[in-house]
């Protein structure tokens, strides 16, 4: 056995290193899908709610985002049963990671809104669109595709965070690498190969956000 | 006061005080609030210690990836990736529990530390890099054309120009760094998450004990956001006396 880094060892645990990374894929899609649709109504809120509820709104995102998810993770997992809504550990973690992403969501939407230029609220107002016509079918495409490449690093942190999980036992990656650890007494290979498997994963979708960034920047709009 | 302006996060901040201490008497809580501020010392502590590494480390690998020669750049970059591509708990863990094997025992603090500082280091190394590189070309050549030696001009045409592009980014950071430290709780660092998880399997009151430490990180992180706020305004006012 090599001290080091047993490569036999570390192939021995691929397969089911390999299952664990189909649950991180699996929370990060879900956790994702959640924060991209919770990300509306706050900035809804926000930006054409009365001052009130705007200000309200932003305490709300300043809240996720100025806390750990660690800690919401807990708070939800903790009390949420107490106030009678009981979820099996994967949908509070989809809902920790969808709430704590949702709010940076919000703000990605917001730059994306406020860059569509005035005229075109006033164009479809004037062609006798309603407001939330015009605001789904007008503005939003043009505020969401010229901030996709925000949305996708925000999707890129959230992946990275799925460790975080395993403090609720979900089976993800590094759940899966601590259990091997514990039953071997061996860290290295399995902690070790989920570190790669993250560090490829992120080369990957960053050089595909990257080609995006320059597709977007060459066709006009 | 305007929805989002420095004024609303004092405000903020004032109310999320308020709350904290309403939720305290009303829940009879008073008893787990020093418990928690014990835990919040030690998460600003390694907050402070991570934060000067990450300056540090976002120094020496922004400025190379921005200036020097391919094989620096190069090296620059490997850590960079490295250290953004792999998730601050994986490399947490990886110091904690892999390191050891190879004969370096780390004790927590320096490997909270030691992972936190070189992660945020990594995303710092980006933004310096960007805004050094956003310093118009004609300040260098105005530099030569002066004869400034290169440190000179560095130090005071070029990095106070990108300052102001730096700090707002560098705030986020900063407030992305304090929430990361609540990891260090899985190393057994008693930091504000430790003590939070501590005293609500010792006493079942999660929601006080949990609600009192959310608002205490957002406390945290909305004093970052007003520091940054306040200290942007003024390096833009001595931006504008400049010109």
């Amino acid at each position: 056995v090599n001290p080091v880094f047993d490569l036999s060892f570390a192939l021995h645990i691929l397969p089911s290193l390999a299952m664990a990374a189909v649950v991180t894929l699996e929370m990060t899609v879900a956790g994702f899908a959640v924060a991209v649709v919770v990300g509306l109504p706050l900035v809804g809120l926000r930006l054409f709610a009365p001052r009130a509820a705007s200000a309200l709104a932003i305490g709300f995102i300043e809240l996720l985002r100025g806390t750990p998810l660690l800690v919401q993770l807990f708070f939800l997992f903790f009390v949420l049963p107490l106030w009678g809504i009981n979820l099996p550990a994967f949908g509070i973690a989809v809902l920790a990671l969808g709430l704590h992403y949702g709010a940076y969501c919000a703000e990605v939407y917001r730059g994306g809104i406020e860059s569509v230029p005035r005229g075109q609220w006033e164009a479809f107002t004037a062609l006798g669109l309603r407001p939330l016509v015009g605001f789904f079918r007008i503005i939003l495409p043009q505020a969401l595709v010229p901030v996709a490449p925000a949305l996708g690093n925000y999707l890129i942190a959230l992946f990275k965070e799925t460790p975080i999980l395993s403090t609720i036992a979900i089976a993800e990656l590094l759940q899966r690498a601590k259990e091997i650890g514990s039953e071997t007494f061996r860290y290295t290979e399995p902690i070790t190969l989920v570190g790669l498997f993250f560090l490829a994963m992120s080369l990957v979708s960053a050089s595909a956000i990257r080609a995006l960034e320059r597709r977007l920047k060459r066709s006009p709009n | 006061m305007r929805p989002g302006g420095t004024y609303f996060y004092v405000a903020y901040l004032g109310l999320v005080v308020l709350l904290g201490t309403m939720l305290t008497v009303a829940t009879g809580s008073t008893g787990f609030v020093p418990i928690l501020l014990r835990g919040l010392a030690v998460t600003i502590e390694i907050a402070s210690m991570s934060a000067v590494l990450a300056l540090i480390a976002a120094l020496v690998a922004g400025l190379p990836k921005a200036y020097a020669p391919r094989p620096v750049r190069v090296a620059a970059s490997c850590y960079i990736e490295v250290f953004r591509g792999t998730s601050a708990l994986v490399q947490l863990f990886w110091l904690f529990f892999v390191i050891p094997n190879f004969g370096i025992e780390l004790p927590p603090m320096a490997a909270g530390v030691l992972a936190l500082g070189l992660n945020v280091g990594a995303y710092g190394a980006e933004i310096i890099r960007g805004a050094v590189l956003a310093v118009p070309r004609s300040q260098w050549d105005a530099s030569i054309a002066l004869g400034l030696p290169w440190r000179r001009t560095m130090w005071r045409i070029i990095f106070p120009q990108a300052a102001i592009a730096i700090l707002p980014s560098w705030g986020n950071l900063m407030i992305e760094l304090i929430k990361s430290t609540s990891l260090v709780s899985l190393i057994t660092l008693a930091d504000l998450a430790f003590r939070t998880q501590q005293l609500n399997l010792a006493t079942y009151r999660t929601p006080e004990i949990y609600g009192l430490a959310l608002l205490m990180y957002l406390a945290l992180s909305l004093l970052v956001t007003i520091a940054v706020r306040l200290a942007s305004a003024r390096l833009d006012r001595s931006a504008e006396r400049a010109l």
